[in-house]
C-alpha cells in the first residue's frame, strides 16, 4: 500500500460498512416482501378447520395440519371431485402453449429476421398491435369466435387463445436475440448446400436455443397462470382447468378456505418446479446475449 | 456466397426491388417459398385468433348510441380513472423501482445471488393465487396483515375494502408484487449486455456510481426502459385477474377498472356489445402507447 491508499482507507472503509449493510437491511426488505404471500397461503392452508386466518404472532401455527392438502389430492369435497382431471388440462394447455410458441414463433423470426422476407416484417408489426387491444376486448367476440369455429368449452379454444398472446413478445425476444448470430452462420451453411429448413433446424434453433427456452417458459407461465379466458371459454367442470376451480370458491359464501389455498398451492408447484428448473439455462443465455453483444 | 451475400448487405429495400422473374427459377424461388411457408402458421393465428375477433369487436361495438350510454353511466368514468391511475401509477413505479434494484442484483455477492432465486417466486407463482392470497391477507380484522399489525405494533389496521384509493392501492400494490421480478430480471439482462470496459474506463477516469449510473446505464438503457414502460402500461390496462380477484371491484363497484367493467357487463349483464364498447373507449390510449413502442423498437433495429 502506498500513502495515499493508508489515508485513504478509514473512509472507504467506513463507506464499505455502510454500503454493506444498507443493501443487507435491503434484501431483508425485499425478502420479506417476496416470501410475505406465500406465506399467507401456507398459514391458511395448514389450518385444520376451514381457514382460520388470523396472525396470532406465532410464526408457525399451533397446530398445522396437512389435511387441507390431502382433500386436494383424494378429491375429497364436492368442490375439488375433478381435481386430477383438472390438473391434466392445466398441463396440457401449459405445455402445449408452450411447444406451439416456440414453433410458431421461432419460424416467424426465422423468415423474418435471417431470410429476410421482408413483406413479413409488416406483420409482425401489426402483431405487436395485439397488445393494444385488452384481453378483456377480444375476450368477448373471441368467446363467441370459438363457438362459431366449433370449439365452445374446449381445451384447444384456450390452447389458441395463450398462443396468440405469447407469441408478439416471443418474436420481439426473438428477433432482438437473433441480431447477435453471425449472418454468415446461415451463409456459409446454404453454400454447402443446406436448405433453409436445414438452416432453421441445425444452426438457428441450437444457437437461439437459451431465448427459446426463456420463450417457452415464458408461454408456459403465461399460459398456466391465465385464466379469465379459461374461465370464459370452459364451461363444464370436467373441462376446466385448476385456475378456473380455484375461482370457483369465491363464488360461494362458505367454503373451505384452508382448501382452496392448499389447491391454490398445489396448482403453484409444477409451473415453479419448471421455472426454478429452467432458470440456469435462461441466466445462462441472457449473459451469453452481454458477452457476445 | 457473394450474391447471396450481397443481398443480405443490401437489406430489404434492395430485395424488394428484384424483378419477380428472378426469384423463380433458381434458389430464391424456393428460397421465398420455405420464408412463405415459415411465416404461415403464425399469420393464420394472427388472422383467425386476433384479426377477426378484432373486426368482429369493432363490428359489435360499432353502434354509438352505446357510447352515449357509457358517459351517462357513473360506473363507466370511475372506471376510466381508475384505469388511468392504476397503469399511471403501477407500471412508472414498477419500471423505476425495477431499475434500481436490477442495479443492487449485479453486486457480486453470493447472498445476493441467492436472493435473486427467492426474488423470482413471485414472477413462478401463477397470478391467481398470489392475488387470491392477496385478497385473503387484506380482507379486514381476520386477514393476514391487519392481524400481524395488531399483534406486533397494537395498531389497529385499516378496512382495506372499504375505502376506494385504499383499495384502488392494494390492487396496484398486488400487481407490482406479481410482476416487479420479471422487469428486474429484464433490467439485469440489459444491464449485462452493457461492454464492462465502459465500466472500467469510467472507473479510471475516477467516475463514482451515481455518475457511472448517470452516464453510462441510464443512456444505454434508456430505449429499453421506455419499451418496457409502454409494454407495461398496455399490460396493465388489459388486466383482469388483480382488481377482479383482490379488492373484487369493492366497496360498492367503485374499484373496476375497464377491464374488469367490460366483462362483467358482456357476461354477468348479459350486454356484450356494452362490454365491447367499454373495451374500445381504451383505444384512443392505448394506440398511442403502441405506436410509440413500435417506433422505439424500429429505432433499436436501426442502431444496431
Amino acid at each position: 500500500m502506498n500513502g495515499g491508499g493508508v489515508r485513504r482507507r478509514p473512509r472507504c472503509r467506513l463507506r464499505r460498512i455502510l454500503v454493506e449493510a444498507g443493501s443487507a437491511l435491503l434484501g431483508l426488505v425485499l425478502l420479506i416482501w417476496a416470501l410475505l404471500p406465500v406465506y399467507n397461503m401456507l398459514l391458511i392452508a395448514l389450518d385444520p378447520d376451514e381457514g382460520e386466518t388470523e396472525f396470532t404472532g406465532i410464526i408457525w401455527p399451533d397446530e398445522p395440519s396437512l389435511n387441507s392438502f390431502r382433500a386436494v389430492l383424494t378429491e375429497d369435497h364436492w368442490y375439488l371431485e375433478n381435481f386430477w382431471r383438472q390438473f391434466g388440462n392445466s398441463f396440457y394447455v401449459g405445455l402445449l402453449t408452450m411447444v406451439l410458441t416456440v414453433l410458431i414463433a421461432s419460424l416467424a423470426s426465422f423468415a423474418v429476421g435471417r431470410m429476410r422476407l421482408t413483406k413479413a416484417r409488416a406483420l409482425t408489426n401489426t402483431a405487436l398491435l395485439v397488445y393494444a387491444i385488452p384481453a378483456a376486448l377480444l375476450a368477448i367476440p373471441f368467446v363467441r369466435l370459438t363457438q362459431r369455429y366449433g370449439l365452445s368449452d374446449n381445451v384447444w379454444a384456450v390452447i389458441a387463445a395463450e398462443v396468440m398472446f405469447a407469441i408478439p413478445f416471443a418474436v420481439l425476444v426473438l428477433q432482438q436475440y437473433a441480431t447477435i448470430i453471425p449472418l454468415e452462420l446461415d451463409e456459409a451453411a446454404r453454400i454447402d448446400g443446406a436448405s433453409p429448413l436445414q438452416v432453421y433446424w441445425h444452426i438457428y434453433l441450437p444457437l437461439t436455443a437459451p431465448a427459446l427456452a426463456a420463450i417457452g417458459t415464458y408461454a408456459l407461465l403465461l399460459a398456466w397462470g391465465e385464466y379469465l379466458y379459461q374461465y370464459l371459454l370452459l364451461s363444464s367442470a370436467r373441462n376446466w382447468t385448476v385456475a378456473v376451480a380455484i375461482e370457483q370458491f369465491f363464488d360461494a359464501d362458505e367454503a373451505p378456505w384452508n382448501n382452496m389455498m392448499a389447491l391454490a398451492i398445489i396448482y403453484s408447484l409444477p409451473p415453479i418446479a419448471i421455472f426454478y428448473a429452467l432458470r440456469r439455462y435462461m441466466a445462462a443465455g441472457l449473459t451469453m446475449g452481454g458477452v457476445k453483444g | 456466397m457473394s450474391t447471396r451475400q450481397q443481398v443480405f448487405a443490401a437489406g430489404p429495400a434492395a430485395v424488394d426491388r428484384r424483378p419477380p422473374s428472378r426469384w423463380h427459377p433458381h434458389l430464391h424461388g424456393s428460397e421465398l417459398g420455405w420464408a412463405l411457408a415459415f411465416v404461415t402458421p403464425y399469420a393464420a393465428m394472427v388472422l383467425a385468433f386476433a384479426a377477426y375477433p378484432i373486426l368482429y369487436a369493432l363490428w359489435l361495438g360499432g353502434d354509438f348510441s352505446l357510447y352515449a350510454a357509457l358517459i351517462a353511466d357513473p360506473h363507466y368514468a370511475k372506471a376510466a380513472l381508475n384505469t388511468a391511475l392504476l397503469a399511471g401509477f403501477a407500471a412508472n413505479t414498477m419500471m423505476f423501482v425495477a431499475l434500481l434494484l436490477s442495479g443492487f442484483f449485479m453486486r457480486r455477492r453470493w447472498w445476493i445471488k441467492a436472493l435473486l432465486v427467492v426474488w423470482m417466486l413471485p414472477w413462478a407463482l401463477p397470478a391467481i393465487p398470489a392475488f387470491v392470497s392477496f385478497h385473503w391477507m387484506l380482507i379486514g380484522d381476520y386477514g393476514f396483515l391487519d392481524s400481524a399489525l395488531w399483534v406486533l405494533f397494537g395498531i389497529e389496521g385499516p378496512q382495506w375494502f372499504n375505502e376506494r384509493w385504499l383499495a384502488l392501492g392494494c390492487d396496484a400494490v398486488s400487481y407490482i408484487w406479481k410482476w416487479l421480478p420479471f422487469w428486474t430480471l429484464i433490467f439485469l439482462a440489459g444491464r449485462m449486455a452493457v461492454p464492462p470496459d465502459l465500466y472500467e474506463a469510467a472507473d479510471i477516469d475516477g467516475a463514482g456510481v451515481v455518475r457511472r449510473f448517470l452516464h453510462i446505464t441510464v443512456p444505454l438503457l434508456t430505449n429499453l426502459y421506455l419499451i418496457c414502460t409502454a409494454l407495461a402500461a398496455i399490460w396493465i390496462i388489459g388486466d383482469f385477474a388483480a382488481v377482479e380477484l383482490v379488492s373484487g371491484g369493492a366497496p360498492a363497484r367503485s374499484t373496476e377498472v375497464l377491464a374488469t367493467l367490460s366483462i362483467h357487463y358482456a357476461f354477468d349483464g348479459s350486454h356484450p356489445a356494452l362490454g365491447v364498447a367499454v373495451a374500445i373507449s381504451a383505444l384512443p390510449v392505448l394506440i398511442p402507447i403502441v405506436v410509440i413502442l413500435m417506433r422505439r423498437i424500429d429505432l433499436r433495429e436501426v442502431q444496431l
